[in-house]
This record gives C-alpha cells, sequence and structure tokens, in this order.
C-alpha cells in the first residue's frame, strides 16, 4: 500500500497538524518507505491469533465507581493558555 | 577520593558514616553540572538552589539517624517525569512552560526516600529518537569519544541521552529514565553505565509524560548494577493512580546482585545473531557467554522466531498509541499556543509549529494505521504479531531462566550520522524493542570497549518480574568484566 498526496493530506487534517503543500510531497516519500518496511509483516500467518492489546499479562484493575479528587481549578488553570475564569478560553466557537 | 568518585552505594556509606555532607556532596555535583553542562547540554533546568535546600534537610536527617535509602543522594530526572513546581518539557516546544501542580509517582517515591534532585535531564522529543537528537533544547553530547578521532563529537543514545550522559561524565550520582523500545538501555550501552528496565507494571507510569503507554516503562540508570538496584527499589511498587501498575511486593533487588548464577540456564536467542553485525559486538557476545559458562551457569540455544518481525510491530504499536496519547497537546488546557481564526485552526497552527519533524512524523504514521480501512491490515495485524512474539519468550522460559544479548547492534556513532534517515535510526532498538513488546525486565551493563575506545553493552533480558535473576546475571556479568574505563568528558 503506497500513500499519495491527497491521503497524506488528509491522514494531517486527521492528525491536526497544518501541513504547508511544498513540504507534503517530501513527507508522503518518507512515510512510505516506513509503510513499505512495515509491509513486511503481511508475510507472518496470523490466523486465530489473538491480538495483544496491553503490555501486561494481567487483566486491568477495577476500582469502586466514586469521586476520589476534585475541587482544584486553580491548580488545573495554572498552566492555561488563556481563562475567563474557571474556564479555559478559546476562539468562539458558536456562530 | 573527590565525591564525584562515589558511586552510589559508596557514597551511602560515607554519608551514613557522616565522612562526608549531604551538602557537601550535592554542591560537588552542582559545581560539575556548572564545569561540563554547558558543552554536554545533559540538563534542560538545574535546580540548584532547590537541591542544596534538599540535601540540607537530608543533613538533618542524617545527623538523626532517620535518613531514608536515598537520603542525600543526588540524581537527575528525566524531563519527562512531573515535577511539582518544576518545569516538564518532555524536550518539546509544544509544553511551553508548563509547571506540573502534582508530581508523578516515581518522583515522588524517590523524595519519600531522601533524594536531591539537581534538575531535569534532556531526552529526545517526547522520548521518540535514539540519539537526542530530535529535542527541542539541542542534541546531549556523548561524554566518550572515538580514540583515533577524538574532535567528533558522539551521541548518546536516546531517548535517556541526558540521563545516560550525566551519570557516565558524573555530573549526576544515578538518573531516572524512560524506555518504550530501548530507550534505557541503548544510551546506556552507548555510555558505558548499567540500566534496568523493568517488567511492565514494575514502575508506576503516573505522572510520566505518555509516548506509547503499552510499552512505556521507567526505571533506573546508574554507574553500576547494584546502584540500579538500590534505585529501582526505590522506583518500584503498586500505585493505584496508574491502573497497569501491579500489586506485588518488592525484592530486595541488591540482594540478587551478588547472587551468582551457579545452575542458572542462560539463553541464546539464534535470531539475535543478525548479518552484518560488527565482529566486535559479536566477539563481546561470544566472550559474555564464555564469563557465564565459567562462572557456572549452562548455555542453552534457543529460538525466537519472530525477532525479525519486532521492529515494524513496534514501528506500527507505538505510533498508534502515540497518535492517540499526543492529542492531548492542542493548546487548550496547557502548554504553548499558536492563535487561529477557529478553534481547529488553533490546533493545527499550535500542533505544527510545537511538535518537532520525528513527532509529527510517528503522529500521522500512528494516524494513519488507526484510520478506517487500514485498522484490520495495520493496527490489528501488529497486535496479533505482538502476541507471536510473546509466545516466542514464554516458550524460551520452559528451555532457560534468562536470556544474554548484545545490547546494540553498534558503539555510539556521530552527531551527525544516520540523521536522514528515519529506518536506519529506528534499527538501533533492533535487540531491545523485543523486550517492550512481551513486557519482561532487559538491563545494559557495560562489557567492553570497540576498537575506538567507545563502550559496548550486553543485555540480560528475564522472565516478567524476575528482576532478581536479571540482576544476578548482570552482576555476574560486571564482575567477569571488570569494566572500568571512563570518558574523556567527566568530573
Amino acid at each position: 500500500m503506497s500513500v499519495d498526496i491527497a491521503t497524506i493530506k488528509r491522514v494531517a487534517t486527521l492528525s491536526r497538524i497544518h501541513v504547508e503543500p511544498a513540504a507534503l510531497p517530501g513527507l508522503a516519500q518518507e512515510i512510505n518507505a516506513i509503510l513499505g518496511w512495515i509491509e513486511q509483516l503481511s508475510e507472518v500467518d496470523t490466523t486465530g491469533v489473538e491480538p495483544m492489546a496491553g503490555g501486561g499479562a494481567t487483566a486491568l484493575r477495577w476500582r469502586a465507581d466514586v469521586v476520589t479528587d476534585g475541587g482544584q481549578a486553580e491548580a488545573i488553570l495554572a498552566n492555561a493558555p488563556d481563562r475567563e475564569g474557571e474556564y479555559f478560553g478559546v476562539p468562539k466557537v458558536v456562530e | 577520593m573527590r565525591p564525584t568518585d562515589l558511586s552510589l552505594a559508596q557514597a551511602r556509606l560515607a554519608l551514613d558514616a557522616r565522612q562526608i555532607s549531604a551538602r557537601e556532596l550535592t554542591q560537588a555535583y552542582l559545581d560539575a553540572i556548572a564545569a561540563l553542562n554547558p558543552r554536554l547540554n545533559a540538563y534542560i533546568t538545574v535546580t540548584a538552589e532547590a537541591a542544596l535546600t534538599a540535601a540540607d534537610a537530608a543533613d538533618t536527617k542524617l545527623a538523626a539517624g532517620q535518613g531514608g535509602p536515598l537520603e542525600g543522594i543526588p540524581l537527575g530526572i528525566k524531563d519527562l517525569f512531573c515535577t511539582a513546581g518544576t518545569r516538564t518539557t518532555a524536550a518539546s516546544r509544544i509544553l511551553g512552560d508548563f509547571t506540573p501542580p502534582y508530581e508523578s509517582t516515581i518522583t515522588r517515591q524517590l523524595l519519600r526516600d531522601g533524594a536531591v534532585f539537581l534538575g531535569k535531564l534532556n531526552l529526545d522529543e517526547f522520548a521518540m529518537g535514539s540519539s537526542n537528537a530530535t529535542s527541542a533544547f539541542g542534541p546531549v553530547e556523548n561524554p566518550w569519544s572515538r580514540r583515533n578521532d577524538p574532535d567528533t563529537r558522539l551521541v548518546p543514545g536516546g531517548s535517556s541521552g541526558g540521563s545516560a550522559a550525566a551519570v557516565a561524565a558524573r555530573i549526576a550520582l544515578g538518573a531516572t529514565a524512560t524506555d518504550t523500545g530501548g530507550s534505557i538501555r541503548q544510551p546506556a550501552a552507548f555510555c558505558g553505565v548499567a540500566g534496568i528496565k523493568p517488567t511492565y507494571g514494575r514502575c508506576s507510569r503516573f505522572g510520566v509524560v505518555a509516548f506509547a503507554s503499552s510499552l512505556d516503562q521507567a526505571g533506573p540508570i546508574a554507574r553500576d548494577v547494584m546502584d540500579c538496584a538500590v534505585l529501582l527499589r526505590s522506583m518500584s511498587g503498586f500505585d493505584p493512580q496508574d491502573s497497569t501498575s501491579v500489586d506485588m511486593a518488592v525484592p530486595d533487588f541488591a540482594a540478587a546482585v551478588g547472587r551468582g548464577v551457579r545452575g542458572m540456564r542462560i539463553g541464546i536467542p539464534q535470531e539475535y545473531r543478525m548479518a552484518g553485525m560488527p565482529a566486535e559486538i559479536e566477539a563481546l557476545w561470544s566472550q559474555g557467554i564464555a564469563w557465564l559458562r565459567d562462572a557456572g551457569a549452562s548455555i542453552v540455544d534457543v529460538s525466537l522466531p519472530h525477532t525479525k518481525y519486532a521492529l515494524p510491530t513496534y514501528y506500527i504499536v507505538a505510533p498508534a498509541e502515540a497518535s492517540s496519547n499526543l492529542a492531548r497537546y492542542d493548546g487548550v488546557r496547557f502548554g504553548a499556543r499558536v492563535a487561529g481564526a477557529d478553534l481547529t485552526e488553533l490546533y493545527e497552527k499550535t500542533r505544527a509549529a510545537g511538535f518537532g519533524a520525528e513527532v509529527k512524523r510517528r503522529i500521522m504514521i500512528g494516524t494513519y494505521v488507526l484510520s478506517a480501512g487500514y485498522y484490520d491490515a495495520y493496527y490489528l495485524k501488529a497486535q496479533q504479531v505482538r502476541a507471536l512474539i510473546k509466545r516466542d519468550f514464554d516458550l524460551a522460559w520452559e528451555q532457560c531462566d534468562a536470556l544474554l544479548t548484545p545490547a546494540t547492534p553498534s558503539a555510539a556513532f556521530g552527531l551527525d550520522e544516520k540523521q536522514d534517515d528515519p529506518l536506519a535510526m529506528y534499527l538501533n532498538d533492533i535487540f531491545t524493542v523485543t523486550a517492550n513488546l512481551a513486557g519482561l525486565p532487559g538491563m545494559a551493563v557495560p562489557a567492553g570497549l570497540d576498537g575506538q575506545g567507545l563502550p559496548l553493552g550486553l543485555q540480560i533480558i528475564g522472565r516478567p518480574f524476575d528482576e532478581e535473576g536479571v540482576f544476578a546475571v548482570a552482576g555476574a556479568v560486571e564482575r567477569a568484566a571488570g569494566f572500568s574505563a571512563l570518558p574523556g568528558v567527566i568530573a
């Protein structure tokens, strides 16, 4: 599978990364080289193999569905690039 | 003997006997940082004042006979660990002046045990790299150089390049590090120091900036195997704030270092004998096998048939997880922001300006392999091959107790080499990445010098949660190797 410029453009949009049009061909070439190398996995017979999702052997732990934290608006907003009161500030979203 | 000559274990004895104060030891390290860091660039941030305050507090505790296991020990912290009140960058522009309001579990435990933090260590941006060259704060220089080419500056490896370089140059007595595909073991090997990635789940990931959550695991880099054992004990332990943290007792790793390997079965994976492997790496591996045989271990040939698929598997799984983890850097809640006409433009411009080239490349690969129509062909396939790689190890453990392999396919390379070819850079992790995919403990130990006088390491891989077995083998390799060479740039 080889990706074209339109695909790279779509992936950049999905990634929410602005890419200058002039940089698209170079990026496509780099990504194609990596994807071409990854392609060797198709040699491996994985019929019936259960996919391994996590890094550990054990199932994830459950915890009680209770509030354990909260009331820290100032700590949470301390690094905000823009804030209004107890809210994060962003450009107008609703027209 | 100067204070910076003491190993962590030796410093512990000297501090307890009040032959040296924590303040003297810390000051010696701060002086060494001031002298060498302008060249090495191992630290992004130095917290000198806080370090001296902590050292004074340690002296008070030591005088009262109340010191913890790391009381007064000066450490460097990889700048991927959140430290309350101290800027944490992940070596990325996108975090701006982010100052965490909370402490990572690992650094909290090190502080609990009395450690003194000297500052935050340089790394590849978001821990993505094998040379420390992707840092937004500039590359780190390896304190070692080639005997017949001393002017070529070499990379310290990555992503924990600052950690390894700082320990090797003795501008930190020990350091925290993280390892997603080899980021503790490869730089440790390149810098002639020891480093262990424990079993997945042994150390809490809470407060460690996430790269690929199913592969990320923290561990120490230190001067020798014993120092790693002491640090790992303080770093380990169950943490309810990390859902993958394992609720198991933390053994006394230090007790295992001198245990010896008599009666142990050491597996030699045939598939790690790669075509084109440098003769010096091959010779060092043979030497390591002979050392362990002489120490009483039995040597067993084992097969890990899916080894060659480990790196391609990693370069699907890790970018996929990274694309998800790094979605949080959007210029809204913390970090740098570039203004845009609307919210989407704000996101796109912020991320374009804030992320470096390698990070963008990996986010885009991850986004692609997870996107509709490609998920099964790439991501699901990689998860299945990952299961087969883990099964290879499960079968090997029926024949042996630990594996011995080279740590890296080469010694440290030049700052200007391999930087233009992502694939050539990825091959650095060929021997280390399998342990991340299978969630196993792996340790790099300095074992010899190549013809250019550069350090080479051997790797020990162990069964899940058998770090003690890893330390036993690493201790035996270390004693046999008697590695005592020092880099040219050193405090």
